[in-house]
C-alpha cells in the first residue's frame, strides 16, 4: 500500500517514449501489474525504474573492433552516422594480455579478435575525428585496463575534451579473470590496488565514467551454474566495494558508478529469476552491509550478452532461435543493455549479415512483442517468484561460505577462494557435470545429441582474417618507437615503477604521463610486472 | 591391473587464448578412462610442450584450440615436433570447422575432435592415435 | 632411432650420457615395474653416486609446487643440476590421474633441470612404488639434488620420509593447530619446516606455535637423539623470497647427517624399505595366484594360510 504513491510519483515524473502502450489489438495496458514491491522501489526486484522500458528501451549495444585502429575508426564513424551514440570496443588478444604486436606471443593474433592497440598513436587513430564529449565508449579490457584508460584520457586531452566530460565504461573486472576468463597479468592483490585506484580516480575526476563492469558472463561461459554466476559476480562486486571502502572512499559516490554484466543462457525462467535476484541481493547488501544511503548506489544496473557457449556449430541457423529466446529473457529480466550473438559465431567471427540478424532480433523483441509495455510483466507469477527466491537462496549459501573463508570479509574470502582454487574448481565441476549429462543424452542439445538431421548441410561462410593487418601494425609500432623520445619513455617508466612500489600513490597520473611519451602497452605492463610480479594459476581441473 | 601400459598424454593450449573449459573436461574424460594426463594448461609454447613431452615420455600431445587459431597453431606445433625429431601423435580439439579437418589431417594431425565430441570418441581417438 | 626401440642397456647408457628423451623413457620403464624395471635397477645402481634426496610435503594449497619451481630455477645458479619427481594421486576408481604440478614450476627446458610427473598408481601408501627406482635413475644420470614433491595427507609424510634424506614440511600462516600437526606426524618427519606465504597475516604467530611444539617435543624426548632441531624458514614462494635460506637449511641438514653418521643409517633404512616393497610386490603376485581359485573346504582360514605359506616359501 505504502509504495504505490511513491511509485506513481516517479512514474509521472518520467518522460515516456512516444508509442502507444497497447497490445497489437489495441488494448491499453497498465504499466505495472500485481502487488509490491513495485519497480523502482527498494530492493528493486522488479526493476530499477518506475517506468521500465516505457521511458527508455535497453541499449542495443553491438561489439565492434577488429584489424587496425583505422579499420575500427571507420566502423565507429559508420555507427555514429547511423545515429548511434555508443562505441563498443573489442581489443585483440595481445592487447588484452599486455603484449605488443611485435611480441612473439602476438603471432597470428594481431587485429584478429579485436583492434590492436600498442601505443597512444593507435588510440589517437581509433578515435580520430570523433568528438569524445558526445559519445559513450565501452572498452572491454581487464588486465591492462588502467593503461588503456590512461590512453583514452590522453586522447581526450589532446583533442581538448576534459576528463570530466568523458563518458563510458571499462570492464576492468580483474577478479573474474582469475576465476574464469584468465586474462590476468599480475597477482590478485596488486591487481585490486590498480582497480581501486581507477575507481578512486574516476569517482573524483570522471563522473560520467563507469570504472568497473562486474561480470558474470565469462564465469557462466566457463561452465558455472546460474546460481554460481549470480553469486560469484555479486561476491566480486562486494569485494570491490570492501576494497574501495578500505581505501577511504565513499560508498554512495563510487557505488553509483559500478555496473554489472550477465549472461543470458537458455533456461528461460532460471535466467529471469537470476536477474531479479541480482537486483534484490545487491540492494540489500549495499544498504544493509555496506551502508549505502543513495539509492543509485544500491542499483544493480547491468548489461547482458546472450550465451556464446550455447551456440552450436551443428545446424547454425538454429542459433537464431536460441538467441531470440535468450534476448527475450533478458528483456523480461529488465536488462539495461543487450548484446545478441550472431548465429555463425560458434565457428568464427560473425559475418555482416549474421551480425545484422542479431541486431534485428533485439529490435523484434523490443518493437513487435509488446513485452516492453509492462514493467516486470512476469512479476507475481508463482514460478518466477519462486525461482527468484531460489536463486537468492543459493547465492546466500555461497556468500556465507566466502564470508567464512574470509573471516567476515567477502574480499578476503574471494582472495582465499582464488588462492585455494574454490571458484575454478566449482566451475570445472559444473562444466563437467553438464558435459556428462549431454553425453548421456539426459540433456538434449538440439542438433548435437538429438534432432541431428540437417547437420550434413553445407556450412555457412566463415570469416577469415588475413595476415596483412599484423604486418601493417608491426610497421606502425616500429615507426612510433623510432620517432619517440626514448629518454622520456624511460623516465616515465621509472616514475611508474616508483609509483607502483608506493601503495599510497594513485597509479592513474603516472600512467597518463607514461602513455603520453608513447611508451608501449607492453613496456608499461612490464614496468608493473617488475614490481607486482606475474600470476601463474594452479592446474585445477 | 590392466595389461596395457598406462597412456600418458600432455594436454595444453598454445598461444594467448584463455578458453579452458573444453580442455579441462577432456582431462577428466581421459583420467576416467585410466590415462595419466600431464596438464600444462594455458599459454604454452611449442618449446615448453616439447620439453614436457620429452621429460614425461608422453605417448601423445593434445592441444585445445579456439579463436580460429588452428590453422596457424597446429602447423606450428607439427613443425616444432618435426624439427625436434619427436615422433608422437598430435591430437587437436576444439573449434575446428569441418572444411579444415582434411587440411589438418593432411598436414599430419593424428585426430581432430570437434566441439562437444562425446567422451567415447575422445578416448577412442587418443587410444587409436597412440597405438597407430 | 626412437628411444623406445633401444635395449635397456643402450637406453640407460644414453640416459647417463644426458639424452633427455632417454632419461624420460628410462623413468617410464621404472614406473611400469616388472622385469624391465629390475634390469634398469641393475644398470643404474653402479652409476648412482648418492645424490641428496629432498622430500617436499605439506597440505594442499601450501605452495609446494611454486616453492619447488623456485628451487629448480635457483639451484642451477649454484652450479647444481636438480631433478623433480612431482607425485599426485591416481584415481582409485579408474586408475587414471591428472598431473598438474609442473604448471607452476615454469620449465627451464634444457637448462640442466628435469621435471617428471608421477602418479601413485594404486599404491596405498601414497608414494608411488617406483619412486626409489626413479630416484636411482636420476642419481645415475647425474642429477643432484632429487626433489620429491608430494601432497602430504596422512601416510604420505611417512613414505616421503622413508624415501628422502631430508624432509621439508611446508605450512601456511594460520595453520597452527598444534594438536593437528602432532596427529599428522609432521613433527616426527620434518627435518626442515617452511612457513610459505610468509607475507600473510599470522606468519609470526604460526612460527611461534611451531617453535613451542618443537620445544615440547624436546622436553618429551621425541626428537632426534643427536639434538638436531628442525629450523623454521619463512618463504614467499611467489616472490622467490627465502629460497636461498631454505636451501641453506637443507644443506645444513645434509652436513649434520654426514657428520653424525645418520646419513648411512637413513640410506640403510631406505635400502631396507625398497627391498621390502620389492619383496611385497613379488610375493603379492604369487599370493594372488595361489589364492585365486580358493574355495572354503571346512578348514579355518588360518590353517589354510599356514599351509600355503609353507608352499610359497619352500
Amino acid at each position: 500500500m505504502s509504495e504505490q504513491p511513491r511509485w506513481q510519483e516517479h512514474y509521472d515524473a518520467t518522460h515516456l517514449r512516444d508509442v502507444p502502450f497497447e497490445t497489437m489489438s489495441g488494448v491499453p495496458v497498465d504499466p505495472v501489474h500485481g502487488d509490491e514491491p513495485l519497480p523502482g522501489q527498494y530492493p528493486f526486484t522488479r526493476g530499477l525504474h518506475a517506468a521500465g522500458y516505457r521511458s527508455r528501451l535497453w541499449t542495443m549495444r553491438m561489439f565492434a573492433g577488429f584489424g587496425t585502429a583505422e579499420d575500427t575508426n571507420a566502423r565507429f564513424k559508420e555507427i555514429l552516422r547511423n545515429g548511434g551514440t555508443g562505441l563498443s570496443t573489442a581489443f585483440d588478444m595481445p592487447t588484452l594480455m599486455g603484449y605488443d604486436s611485435d611480441s612473439p606471443w602476438a603471432l597470428g593474433e594481431v587485429g584478429r579478435a579485436g583492434v590492436a592497440v600498442d601505443t597512444l598513436r593507435d588510440m589517437e587513430d581509433l578515435y580520430a575525428d570523433i568528438d569524445l564529449s558526445s559519445v559513450s565508449t565501452s572498452m572491454t579490457i581487464n588486465g591492462p585496463a588502467a593503461a588503456v584508460l590512461a590512453m583514452y584520457i590522453a586522447v581526450g586531452e589532446k583533442s581538448g575534451v576534459a576528463r570530466a566530460d568523458l563518458a563510458g565504461t571499462i570492464q576492468n573486472d580483474i577478479l573474474k579473470e582469475y576465476q574464469a576468463q584468465k586474462e590476468y597479468i599480475y597477482p590478485p592483490r596488486p591487481s585490486m590496488r590498480i582497480v581501486t585506484d581507477m575507481i578512486h580516480y574516476t569517482s573524483a575526476e570522471m563522473p560520467r565514467w563507469h570504472p568497473v563492469s562486474i561480470s558474470g558472463y565469462h564465469i557462466r561461459e566457463a561452465g558455472s551454474t546460474a546460481a554460481q554466476e549470480l553469486a560469484f559476480t555479486l561476491a566480486n562486486g562486494f569485494a570491490y566495494v570492501e576494497a574501495a571502502l578500505a581505501g577511504g572512499q565513499d560508498v554512495d559516490q563510487f557505488g553509483r558508478r559500478l555496473s554489472f554484466f550477465f549472461n543470458a543462457h537458455s533456461d528461460f525462467f532460471e535466467e529471469i529469476g537470476k536477474y531479479r535476484a541480482a537486483r534484490r541481493i545487491w540492494a540489500r547488501w549495499m544498504k544493509g552491509r555496506y551502508g549505502a544511503t543513495d539509492e543509485r548506489a544500491m542499483m544493480c544496473r547491468f548489461h547482458t550478452q546472450t550465451a556464446g557457449v550455447s551456440l552450436t556449430a551443428q545446424q547454425p541457423e538454429n542459433n537464431i532461435a536460441r538467441v531470440a529466446i535468450q534476448a527475450l529473457s533478458a528483456a523480461l529480466g529488465g536488462t539495461q543493455s543487450l548484446h545478441t550473438d550472431s548465429f555463425d559465431e560458434a565457428l568464427a567471427l560473425p559475418t555482416e549479415k549474421a551480425a545484422r540478424i542479431a541486431l534485428r532480433t533485439q529490435q523484434i523483441v523490443a518493437h513487435e512483442t509488446g513485452v516492453t509495455n509492462v514493467v516486470d510483466p512476469l512479476g507475481g507469477a508463482p514460478y518466477v517468484e519462486w525461482m527468484t527466491d531460489e536463486m537468492e537462496r543459493q547465492a546466500e549459501v555461497i556468500f556465507a561460505h566466502l564470508d567464512e573463508l574470509g573471516n567476515g570479509s567477502i574480499l578476503e574470502g574471494v582472495y582465499a577462494g582464488i588462492d585455494n582454487g574454490y571458484f575454478v574448481g566449482e566451475i570445472a565441476d559444473s562444466a563437467y557435470r553438464f558435459e556428462r549429462e549431454v553425453n548421456a543424452g539426459r540433456r538434449i542439445i538440439v542438433g548435437v545429441n538429438d534432432f541431428v538431421e540437417g547437420n550434413e548441410d553445407d556450412q555457412t561462410n566463415l570469416l577469415r582474417i588475413d595476415s596483412t593487418t599484423e604486418e601493417l601494425q608491426r610497421k606502425r609500432l616500429e615507426t612510433v618507437k623510432h620517432e619517440r623520445d626514448s629518454v622520456a619513455v624511460e623516465a616515465a617508466l621509472a616514475s611508474l615503477r616508483r609509483a607502483a612500489e608506493d601503495a599510497s600513490v594513485n597509479l592513474m597520473p603516472p600512467l597518463i604521463d607514461a602513455v603520453k611519451t608513447y611508451a608501449t602497452e607492453e613496456e608499461i605492463s612490464n614496468a608493473m610486472r617488475d614490481v607486482f610480479g606475474t600470476y601463474v594459476e594452479q592446474a585445477i581441473v | 591391473m590392466s595389461a596395457e601400459p598406462v597412456i600418458r598424454i600432455v594436454l595444453a593450449k598454445l598461444g594467448l587464448d584463455g578458453h579452458d573449459r573444453g580442455i579441462k573436461v577432456v582431462a577428466r574424460i581421459l583420467r576416467d578412462a585410466g590415462m595419466e594426463v600431464i596438464y600444462l594448461g594455458l599459454r604454452q609454447t611449442t618449446a615448453s610442450i616439447i620439453a614436457a613431452a620429452e621429460e614425461e615420455d608422453a605417448d601423445a600431445i593434445g592441444l585445445s584450440m579456439h579463436n580460429a587459431g588452428h590453422l596457424a597453431l597446429a602447423p606450428a606445433m607439427l613443425a616444432a615436433l618435426d624439427e625436434a625429431d619427436l615422433d608422437i601423435p598430435l591430437i587437436i580439439g576444439g573449434i575446428v570447422p569441418d572444411q579444415d579437418v582434411p587440411i589438418l589431417e593432411a598436414a599430419g594431425v593424428a585426430a581432430i575432435l570437434g566441439p562437444g565430441a562425446p567422451a567415447e570418441e575422445v578416448v577412442a581417438a587418443v587410444r587409436n592415435a597412440v597405438s597407430a | 632411432m626412437s628411444v623406445r626401440e633401444l635395449s635397456s642397456a643402450d637406453l640407460v647408457e644414453r640416459a647417463i650420457d644426458g639424452d633427455r628423451r632417454a632419461i624420460g623413457r628410462t623413468l617410464t620403464l621404472v614406473e611400469r615395474g616388472g622385469e624391465i624395471a629390475d634390469q634398469i635397477t641393475e644398470l643404474t645402481h653402479p652409476a648412482a653416486k648418492g645424490s641428496h634426496v629432498v622430500g617436499i610435503t605439506g597440505a594442499p594449497g601450501a605452495g609446494k609446487s611454486t616453492l619447488t619451481g623456485q628451487l629448480i630455477r635457483h639451484l642451477p645458479t649454484l652450479g647444481l643440476r636438480p631433478a623433480v619427481l612431482a607425485v599426485d594421486p591416481s584415481s582409485p576408481l579408474t586408475g587414471g590421474a591428472i598431473l598438474g604440478d609442473r604448471v607452476r614450476m615454469d620449465d627451464i627446458a634444457g637448462d640442466g633441470g628435469f621435471i617428471r610427473s608421477v602418479a601413485t598408481r594404486g599404491h596405498a601408501g601414497g608414494l608411488a612404488l617406483s619412486v626409489p627406482g626413479s630416484v636411482r635413475a636420476f642419481d645415475a644420470c647425474g642429477f643432484d639434488p632429487v626433489l620429491i614433491e608430494t601432497v602430504g595427507v596422512g601416510q604420505v609424510e611417512v613414505d616421503v620420509a622413508g624415501a628422502a634424506d631430508t624432509t621439508v614440511v611446508v605450512v601456511n600462516p594460520g595453520w597452527g593447530d598444534a594438536v593437528q600437526a602432532n596427529k599428522a606426524g609432521l613433527l616426527e618427519v620434518a627435518d626442515v619446516f617452511v612457513i610459505n606465504k610468509a607475507d600473510r597475516d599470522g606468519a609470526n604467530d604460526t612460527r611461534r606455535d611451531l617453535e613451542l611444539m618443537l620445544d615440547l617435543s624436546h622436553v618429551s624426548g621425541h626428537e632426534d637423539e643427536t639434538g638436531y632441531r628442525p629450523p623454521i624458514i619463512m618463504t614467499t614462494a611467489t616472490a622467490g623470497d627465502g629460497v636461498q635460506a631454505l636451501w641453506d637449511a637443507v644443506t645444513a641438514h645434509r652436513t649434520h647427517l654426514e657428520a653424525t653418521g645418520q646419513l648411512e643409517h637413513r640410506r640403510a633404512a631406505r635400502f631396507r624399505y625398497e627391498v621390502r616393497s620389492r619383496l611385497g610386490t613379488r610375493f603379492e603376485t604369487s599370493i594372488i595366484a595361489a589364492t585365486a581359485d580358493l574355495e572354503p573346504d571346512g578348514r579355518s582360514p588360518a590353517a589354510v594360510a599356514i599351509e600355503l605359506a609353507g608352499h610359497l616359501l619352500a
